[in-house]
């Protein structure tokens, strides 16, 4: 493959996740706030478009066309910087993310994801520890004290949450034999046997890693419960306060983006990612796996709604005794645990 | 089962939004309307938009008496009457209300004027949509309260999916409720008088039935008052009032 054509793949595939992400967006909200309503007997979004399904375009409009207030204490640069930082983040995730099988141009294999890490997991968990830069920046910058107060929770919480996320992944890690995403959704094909049924084994055999990572992913992304950050009833908006307009729009932009990753990396690390029961026939065998990575997502992302439409706030000692107290301890426990039942596993008891 | 009370403590609250949603989905229990395009019957007595009214052969119903303007808790009614004027007569009475204003921007929906008005000239309807865009819009004049002498109403914005113009037809059951046949002793006996466009209007439900139901609305248009009707009313009125032990004041002055 010569430089020009890796070139020209790569900015295909980014365009194509650039508007493919926004579009998600889209839906995402409208879907939230569909099935929110839907919870508590309302209708929801109806006037614009079919089913409302346009209302999001609509406020996205108002958004871009409002005017962008600056208050007269903000830092500048920082204030401006802090929305880009919060969306960077974001998108750069879905990078490494494989939604589909790979497919072939003549011989050239084509990944359905923007690259393959083979340290995709790190690189995952430390773009998610770059996302609290933007709400402490932003925050900070805003010189008002409702983000301030948002963006010291969100530090606390989100540094607290990530131990837990990350050390969730490591039996993943370790049972898959890669941190490389493409790998892991590999290591997931194998099926076992019960009864008549040819059982897929994905990753989610790993259930408390699985549990585990999508609290702290629920947490990460400062959804209800854990949205102390931008807690409406208590501290204003967080540390969007002080934004409007097209900022806001992007810290907006880049937290319904944030959910939708977390979905696609849960699907990915513990649901066996694209794969699923193929039929060979035309193309079916390349779009069945993209439709089976998006089903797996959507019914996480609405299990992230649904988390939000049954449960309430916690307060700040609960997050902070339910993170330290009960998540971390039970996240080592289960390395431990974990590691010894896969080292026996492939090593055989050390008596035997 | 301590561990199943442990789990429903914990997780109930999945249960009782899933449980809905089902319900939502199946059409069953929700709450909320599409309005403007789906809108919810409204209670009988509903406390919406004035409309001035006019008796069955255009005449105006209100006589200027200032009752209304008076019995104002907010102030926001102004009355100027007049002297009917012997060629042109606008209202059956001595005087008619030459100048009629109400503020909507002060008025609190009480109802009291309706209660006051003798002729029941001003009703309520179930109009409530009349946002206004400036303030001097709020004041109503006898331009937007006074209904035409066909019954058609009149409002400063259209008909529309938004103000559904059909609802200033509909008076308020607090009229019916305060004419002398709203007290429980005239149960059965309607002491309204009819109105340009929809004649007499119906009972509420406990009002009983209509003592001059027998008055088609169609035939009532244009048409005089008439006081063969009234006539019987009366003797009705009186019979009811001797049977209960009270004064028959409201028919007294008719008498002869």
């Amino acid at each position: 493959m010569t430089g020009w054509e890796t070139f020209l793949t790569a900015a295909i595939k980014v365009v194509i996740a650039f508007g493919f992400l926004l579009t998600v967006t889209i839906l995402l909200v409208w879907f939230e706030r569909k099935v929110v309503a839907d919870m508590q007997n309302r209708l929801g979004p109806v006037r614009a478009g079919p089913y409302g399904l346009l209302q999001t375009v609509a406020d996205g409009m108002k958004l871009l066309f409002k005017e962008s207030v600056t208050p007269r204490k903000v830092e500048f640069s920082l204030y401006i910087a802090a929305p880009v930082a919060a969306l960077l983040p974001a998108l750069l995730i879905f990078l490494v993310i494989p939604v589909g099988k790979p497919f072939f141009i003549g011989d050239r294999q084509i990944d359905l994801s923007g690259t393959d890490l083979n340290i995709g997991v790190l690189y995952v968990l430390a773009l998610s520890s770059l996302a609290v830069y933007a709400v402490v920046l932003a925050g900070w910058s805003s010189g008002s004290k409702y983000p301030l107060l948002g963006a010291v929770r969100a530090s606390a919480q989100m540094i607290s949450y990530e131990a837990a996320m990350g050390l969730a992944l490591v039996p993943v890690i370790l049972y898959s034999g890669s941190a490389s995403l493409s790998s892991i959704v590999d290591a997931q094909i194998a099926t076992r046997s019960v009864g008549p049924f040819d059982l897929p084994v994905w990753n989610i055999v790993l259930v408390p890693s699985f549990l585990i990572f999508f609290i702290a992913g629920v947490a990460e992304t400062n959804r209800a419960p854990f949205d102390l950050v931008e807690a409406e009833s208590e501290i204003v908006g967080g540390y969007h306060t002080e934004y409007s307009g097209f900022r806001f729009a992007l810290f907006f932009l880049a937290e319904y983006i944030n959910i939708f990753n977390i979905s696609a990396l849960t699907t990915v690390l513990f649901l066996g990612g694209w794969h699923g029961p193929t039929i060979g026939w035309g193309p079916l065998p390349w779009i069945l796996p993209l439709v089976y990575f998006f089903a797996k997502t959507v019914v996480l992302v609405f299990v992230f709604v649904w988390i939000r439409a049954s449960l309430p706030r916690m307060r700040y000692d609960q997050l902070m005794q339910f993170g330290w107290k009960r998540l971390i301890p039970l996240t080592l426990l289960w390395i431990t645990l974990s590691t010894i039942g896969i080292g026996v596993q492939r090593f055989g008891v050390p008596w035997g | 089962m301590g561990a199943w009370d442990d789990f429903r403590k914990a997780f109930g609250g999945f249960f009782v939004t899933a449980r809905q949603m089902v319900r939502t989905v199946r059409g069953d229990g929700l709450v909320t309307t599409s309005y403007p395009h789906e809108k919810r019957v409204k209670p009988q007595r509903f406390h919406g938009r004035h409309v001035l009214n006019r008796y069955p052969d255009g005449m105006e119903k209100c006589i200027g008496c200032e009752l209304c303007a008076g019995v104002c808790p907010a102030r926001c009614i102004y009355v100027r009457g007049a002297d009917n004027p012997a060629e042109a007569r606008v209202s059956p009475g001595e005087r008619y209300g030459f100048v009629y204003e109400i503020n909507m921007l002060r008025c609190i929906f009480c109802g009291l004027c309706v209660e006051a008005c003798p002729t029941e000239a001003i009703t309520m309807t179930q109009l409530f949509e009349f946002s206004v865009t400036n303030r001097d819009d709020a004041i109503y004049t006898k331009t937007e309260l006074l209904i035409e002498a066909d019954g058609t109403p009149n409002h400063p914005q259209p008909d529309g999916p938004l103000i559904d113009l059909n609802e200033l037809r509909l008076a308020d059951g607090w009229m019916r409720a305060t004419a002398p046949s709203g007290r429980a002793a005239y149960e059965g006996v309607v002491a309204w008088t009819p109105s340009a466009g929809v004649g007499i209007r119906e009972a509420e439900a406990g009002q009983g039935g209509s003592a001059l139901a027998a008055t088609d609305p169609g035939e009532a248009d244009g048409a005089p008052p008439d006081d063969a009707g009234v006539d019987e009313l009366i003797e009705q009125l009186h019979a009811i009032d001797a049977a209960a032990g009270e004064p028959a004041d409201d028919a007294e002055e008719d008498a002869p």
